[in-house]
């Protein structure tokens, strides 16, 4: 099992849980944590499940839902957005025929929203999974999201 | 499009500019411990493991002046010396970079450019305050400052500048890891010692200051990567020389993030008591695309704006608040005629009530409404009453939150109500328009326009009045450019 053997890395202790979390996340495809793994490692770091739970929900980067293949987020903050002259946000919301918060049908792509992530300096910028790309422009943006769509047929 | 300058050599002002923080970062290759070592790296470490008491070390940062880069301005060796009296047998020393600011990136700059002046620094403060173990909290976002970090300090044991027994002292020290995953209260010193614990970051009341019960409930001294950075630098020039620079009572030098509508993009690092006029014209060249400068922002969501006005103040930690804004992490954004300050303050509200951590109403609630009241205004919801209400609930959600995010939240707002005010006037008697407009009787349906607009939000048949749909319109000003006619309005 993959939560086994992420945890078997670990210590057991709770300080570790946030890791743990990113960790098993990041391996699963669907990007999320699951009721079932909760209870792993609550168990396995003898902690409770509202405990794990309750760091689940609080931080922005861990998911309680099911999600894409890949994770776009688009910064939202001031330097981004006084920098961007073609609606970066829209321009990826069209390409993908979602909203927001939401997956597309073929579960490649969930959109959302990201606070800085210090790369002002290039804005605009979006992260997809680990990767930050850098001073868009709208066809920039959108040769990369085919390359990602294109790589997964 | 403005011009990116890839290293601070590239910028032609340089010579304004004092390297203390920032002085390896892109000179040193950082994956490499000699390259650190080669530049006078550990030499600190070494000189006071053997020459120096850890009280010799917390006066001479006192001497220094140094003071918090993080947002406080605390004295740092005011911070050390109180961890460092604390009878404990364990204690901690957290480097915060958890770095959220919408517009700064200095910390991830140096943690990417220079791992071991945060690493060494952190070894030094152990040894001031009598701590054997630290923790880097660094946020997930910033995956290449995280491989340096843990390459670097992998580094630093193979080499016995980390670990047991260093330099034959009998000083043992060790640094780990934890990662920050997307909450920005977690750089609020008291979040982020909640978050380490393995809890939700959320802010615990103060007193008892980490200082006396922090990490799992042990003495416990945080300090920014920047504050850090300066550490090793200070023992090598000397305290007395690091106190030479800067103002009475800011001493050294800040490093600032220029980021928004400014043409040379990018760190800087000035000495303290420079000019914002400096920063902007001489080090920034001025304003992308040759418009007016309206303002600059610092101290990200929880600073203030800084108008042309006030372009001459000397920047230093009390001189700004004096004028209604903070120093901050050093985030500036640089603002320009077409930026438009309700909005600029709508984005900051958007992400402060995104990231309090709903312990307490005042902000909870509080930043919502603010956000909801500035919608309103921005929709033409809004009325001037709307405005009273606005300062009324900005003041006290100032006078009544719990931590420093809710507390200094509606600084924006406060700040553009009073250097901008006809803009949220304008707002509240509608007599604002947001978009472009175009004037049916003088259009003459030739198209271009819809041809240029970058979000596709003109319509209108060939020969026939077009309409800009004003909810879509990004006011980029291409539409009017290109009118034959001159049928369209700026907003
Ligand atoms: C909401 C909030 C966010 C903060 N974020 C950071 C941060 O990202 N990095 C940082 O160094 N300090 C941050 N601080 C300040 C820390 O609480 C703390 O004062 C600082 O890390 C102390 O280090 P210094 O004395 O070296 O500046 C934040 C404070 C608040 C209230
Ligand atoms: S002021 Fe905001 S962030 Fe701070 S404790 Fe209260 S709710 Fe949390
Ligand atoms: S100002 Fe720009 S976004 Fe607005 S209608 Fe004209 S071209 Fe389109
Ligand atoms: S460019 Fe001017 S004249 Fe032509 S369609 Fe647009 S508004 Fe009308
Ligand atoms: S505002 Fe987008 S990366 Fe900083």
């Amino acid at each position: 099992m993959l939560v086994d053997s992420i945890l078997n890395h670990y210590p057991k202790e709770k300080d570790y849980v946030i890791e743990i979390l990113l960790d098993v996340q990041k391996e699963k495809e669907d990007n999320f944590i699951s009721q079932e793994e909760v209870k792993k490692i609550a168990y396995y770091l003898d902690t409770t499940e509202s405990h794990v739970c309750s760091v689940l929900s609080f931080y922005t980067l861990l998911s309680t839902k099911p999600r894409g293949k890949n994770i776009i987020q688009v910064c939202k903050d001031v330097p981004c957005y006084v920098r961007d002259d073609f609606n970066l946000l829209k321009t990826v919301k069209d390409f993908l025929g979602v909203n927001f918060n939401e997956t597309t049908t073929d579960r490649i792509f969930t959109l959302e929203t990201t606070a800085c992530i210090g790369c002002c300096d290039e804005a605009p910028v979006m992260r997809i999974n680990d990767r930050v790309y850098k001073n868009l422009t709208k066809d920039k943006a959108i040769k990369i999201l085919k390359e990602y769509r294109g790589n997964d047929y | 499009m403005a011009k990116v300058a890839k290293s601070l050599n590239e910028i032609k002002s340089f010579p304004k500019q004092t390297r203390i923080a920032l002085r390896n970062c892109g000179l040193i290759d950082p994956s490499n411990i000699d390259e650190y070592i080669a530049r006078d790296g550990y030499f600190a470490l070494g000189d006071i493991l053997k020459n120096k008491s850890p009280k010799d070390v917390v006066n001479e940062i006192k001497e220094s002046g140094l003071r918090g880069r993080g947002g406080g301005g605390f004295p740092t060796g005011l911070k050390w010396e109180l961890t460092a009296k604390e009878k404990s047998d364990r204690k901690y020393i957290i480097c915060n970079a958890d770095e959220g600011d919408p517009g700064a990136f200095m910390d991830r700059s140096i943690l990417e450019g220079d791992p071991h002046s945060v690493l060494e620094a952190m070894a030094i403060a152990g040894y001031a305050i009598g701590a054997n173990q630290g923790y880097v909290y660094v946020r997930i976002e910033y995956p290449r400052a995280i491989k340096r970090l843990k390459a670097a300090i992998k580094q630093a044991r193979e080499y016995e500048l980390l670990g047991e027994n260093i330099f034959g002292s009998g000083f043992s020290f060790n640094i780990d890891l934890r990662l920050g995953a997307g909450a920005f209260v977690c750089g609020e010193e008291t979040a982020l010692i909640a978050s380490i614990e393995g809890e939700r970051g959320m802010s615990r009341n103060k007193p008892p200051y980490p200082a006396q019960k922090g990490l799992w409930g042990y003495p416990t001294c945080i300090n920014n990567v920047e504050t850090l950075a300066n550490v090793s630098a200070i023992f090598n020039m000397g305290a007395k020389e690091f106190a030479k620079i800067g103002t009475e009572n800011s001493k050294g030098t800040k490093v600032f993030a220029l980021a928004g509508n400014i043409n040379n993009i990018g760190l800087i690092e000035v000495p303290m008591g420079t000019t914002l006029r400096e920063i902007v014209y001489d080090i920034g060249d001025g304003i992308d695309g040759g418009k007016a400068f309206k303002a600059v922002q610092t101290g990200g969501p929880s600073g203030g704006v800084i108008t042309e006005e006030h372009l001459d103040t000397p920047i230093d930690y009390e001189s700004l608040k004096e004028i209604g804004s903070m120093m901050g992490s050093g985030g500036m954004i640089i603002l320009d005629e077409d930026d438009d300050m309700v909005k600029i303050s709508k984005f900051y509200l958007d992400f402060t009530q995104d990231e309090s951590c709903g312990k307490c109403t005042p902000c909870r609630i509080g930043t919502k409404r603010l956000y909801e009241t500035l919608e309103k205004l921005i929709d033409m919801n809004g009325t001037p009453e709307d405005l009273e209400m606005l300062e009324y609930l900005a003041k006290s959600v100032q006078k009544t939150s719990l931590c420093g995010l809710g507390q200094s939240a509606p600084n924006p707002v406060l700040s553009t109500l009073k250097y901008f005010r006809d803009e949220y006037e304008a707002y509240a008697n509608r007599t604002k328009r947001t978009a472009y407009f175009i004037e049916e009787d003088v259009c003459i349906g030739c198209t271009k326009c819809a041809q240029v607009c970058p979000v596709d939000c003109i319509e209108g048949e060939v020969k026939k009045p077009h309409v800009i749909d004003p909810e879509e319109c990004i006011a980029c000003g291409a539409c009017y450019d290109v009118c034959p006619v001159d049928a369209i309005l700026k907003p």
